[in-house]
């Protein structure tokens, strides 16, 4: 308990730094990271992280000390230059987008290595402590730093807020936006200097390895929520911000854990959660739907077995054991059993000795399907010229998707037919 | 990108074999490896066909998750474990001589990386020989490959395993990033100067064997970072090759316009 009042009364200076510093930073990822996301440019993140290693060693190397702001100048330059070098490639040659930016990061990387142990070897005293800027250490923020990347996330804000409509528009429809007259490719240069930015801005806190996930994953935790772009870019930072926060409480509570895999890992419970169980297109809900439709269909098809039967004797609420239903059309008896079971607890069937009837709400819902299977069989034959006998499976597919409204129009258009091309009777209500 | 997927992923899998058992056994750590491996194949297909994750961003998340996952695994064992992130980062291969195979009568019989290597070379070009045929179609025409009854889900896993088993043995000497250099660098620049895929593997495998051999030299000579040279030797190769063409197309046909199909 104590921990969580000290933390959150942020008394302790060090703790309102990287707090600050945390939320700064993922909240200014998150928010470019859901252009580059919606430009299906996701793993740029990743090769501008890995490339901004040789811009650090080299500015070490010109410097000989580690000067914060010379270094972010430098992990700039390079992260911008292999972004064009992959654009380049993969413009003019026939080397695909994701081998470019493959090959690209890690010979980015190697380069930044071979400068790296040549500074190991130099015997330069304060080249201890370069690697934060590969796996970043936010317990280090001191006061400097946080001025720096309010500087930075500022900057970002207002050059995504001014640009908004025009990046939304690229990402979205590239050719339409070039038709307006937009300039994309200067678009497309900006929100580059933009992410790169946006990583350079947290490699001293999160590293360069995982600033890639600080980018991408708050967005594609996003996309899950809401189609309105401008709602996904405020989820996605609103995401990135918790992310910021919950790492920065973590290695708090427990000072052995590394604060930037934190940030990592939480984003990532949200996107999986997300993945899951965000309504309509999580995994869960998605697999929900699917199973209610497909009972639906069943209940509907069992329905019109005791429609098929009575038209049969005209006998619409005969009762019906579960073999002469089965032998109607081909089912599974177990399935039959359990929508039997479903449809007598909705009151549309009645059991009595296991013998099932129609209620009389039963047969109004079983003519209502059978009367959208026959309309639209005769609409098919009558506009779309099909042969009568090609009809009938496309028509138990429609029956139970047909609304009123529809129903209604179908009836009017065919006008008001009294048999389907079988030259059976419709049923009316 | 798959291979960059997997060089980050086995990281958790190393540490979780390491801890498990207690050693810098080879072979624990191999299968730990593959295991993530392939478990992040797996969950970037299962995000990418089931929630409709577009495939950059199955790949970007997957991978940083099981990252970081591997990176606090660490941490959170640093005082018991021999193994820091720069190791499995970087790798070291000037430590290959060192890490001898001696077998329990104390007889030396040379490197054991140079073994492993060997095997797993002999294994992944097997693999190659035998489902030759299979790759090139699920390759070039999945659609065609699988109207013949290839599977093609099935191919994909044994060469995303091919590629687990390369990438894996692979990082004790030069690390889990520039792994993506050696696993990219040739085949691009090999598919650059050819389009018959028997002489893309040919000019790949000879480009492999240059690299090591110059990367080496360099390093040597720079007293730096072998496997940091290999991967700046292979960009300058793709580098080379890629300028030559651009230069060849300019001059050859001025007329033609530039701009690559595909």
């Amino acid at each position: 308990m104590q921990d969580i009042t000290d933390f959150f009364s942020f008394s302790d200076p060090n703790v309102r730094y990287v707090v600050l510093g945390n939320i700064l930073l993922s909240a200014s990822a998150a928010m470019v990271g859901a252009f580059i996301l919606l430009q299906k440019k996701a793993l740029v993140g990743d090769a501008v992280s890995h490339a901004v290693l040789p811009g650090v060693c080299a500015a070490f190397l010109f410097s000989g000390s580690k000067n914060t702001a010379l270094m972010l100048v430098g992990a700039f330059a390079t992260g911008w230059l292999a972004l064009i070098t992959i654009d380049y490639i993969a413009a003019k040659s026939k080397i695909k987008k994701d081998a470019a930016i493959g090959l690209v990061l890690s010979v980015f990387f190697g380069a930044g290595m071979v400068m790296m142990t040549y500074i190991q070897q130099s015997g330069n005293a304060a080249q201890s402590g370069l690697d934060h800027f590969i796996f970043g250490n936010a317990a280090t923020l001191v006061g400097t730093d946080l001025l720096v990347f309010s500087v930075l996330a500022a900057v970002l804000l207002l050059v995504v807020g001014i640009f908004f409509k025009a990046f939304a528009l690229v990402a979205f429809d590239r050719p339409y936006a070039e038709a307006l007259g937009y300039p994309v490719r200067r678009l497309d240069l900006l929100l580059t200097s933009l992410t790169v930015l946006a990583v350079v801005t947290g490699i001293t806190a999160v590293g360069v390895v995982l600033m890639a996930a600080m980018l991408v994953t708050p967005a594609a935790a996003a996309r899950y929520w809401t189609d309105n772009i401008r709602r996904m870019v405020g989820i996605s930072v609103a995401f990135g911000v918790f992310a910021g926060f919950a790492g920065a409480y973590i290695s708090y509570v427990a000072p052995a854990m590394p604060t930037g895999p934190w940030m990592v890992v939480v984003s990532s419970a949200i996107a999986f959660f997300s993945f899951f169980f965000a309504p309509r297109k999580g995994i869960v809900p998605r697999l929900y739907t699917q199973h209610k439709n497909r009972q639906v269909i069943t209940e509907e098809n069992t329905l019109k077995m005791f429609y098929h039967l009575g038209e049969r004797n005209s006998h619409f609420d005969g009762q019906r054991s579960l073999e002469e239903l089965a032998s109607t059309r081909e089912v599974n008896k177990t399935l039959l059993k359990t929508a039997l079971r479903r449809l007598v607890a909705k009151g549309l069937l009645v059991v009595r000795a296991n013998q099932w009837a129609l209620t009389a709400a039963g047969y109004q819902k079983a003519m209502r399907v059978v009367r959208l299977h026959r309309l639209w069989e005769l609409y098919l034959t009558k506009y779309m010229d099909i042969a009568s006998d090609h009809v009938h499976d496309d028509a138990e597919t429609i029956e139970h998707i047909l609304t009123p409204e529809l129903e209604r129009e179908l009836e009017h258009q065919l006008g008001y037919p009294d048999k389907d091309p079988h030259d059976t009777k419709i049923p009316k209500t | 990108m798959v291979g960059d997927a997997i060089s980050h992923a086995v990281l958790p899998g190393i540490v979780i074999a390491f801890l498990l058992s207690g050693s810098r056994e080879t072979l624990p750590m191999l299968l730990g490896a593959g295991a993530t491996g392939m478990l992040a194949t797996f969950l970037i297909e299962y995000f990418h066909r089931r929630a409709n994750l577009q495939t950059d961003a199955a790949i970007g998340v997957t991978f940083t998750f099981l990252f970081a996952v591997g990176i606090i695994l660490i941490g959170a064992y640093a005082g018991q474990v021999d193994l820091d992130q720069d190791c499995v980062l970087y790798g070291e291969i000037a430590y290959v001589p060192i890490d001898l195979w001696v077998t329990e009568g104390g007889l030396i019989l040379g490197p054991r990386p140079v073994y492993i290597l060997s095997a797993v070379l002999l294994v992944v070009a097997l693999f190659i020989k035998i489902g030759y045929k299979e790759l090139k179609l699920t390759s070039f025409d999945p659609a065609f490959a699988s109207a013949l009854g290839i599977s093609t889900a099935l191919w994909h896993y044994l060469l995303m395993a091919a590629v687990s088993l390369a990438t894996v043995s692979s990082f004790e000497s030069v690390g889990a990033i520039l792994v993506i250099a050696f696993l990219i660098g040739p085949p691009a620049t090999a598919y650059l100067l050819t389009h018959d895929l028997k002489y893309m593997l040919a000019i790949t495998a000879a480009l492999g064997i240059f690299i090591a051999f110059t990367g080496y030299w360099t390093a040597y000579w720079l007293n730096a970072s072998i496997a940091g040279c290999m991967a700046v030797v292979t960009g300058i190769g793709f580098a080379a090759v890629f300028a030559a063409q651009r230069l060849m197309k300019t001059k050859g046909s001025p007329a033609e316009p530039t701009r690559a199909i595909g």
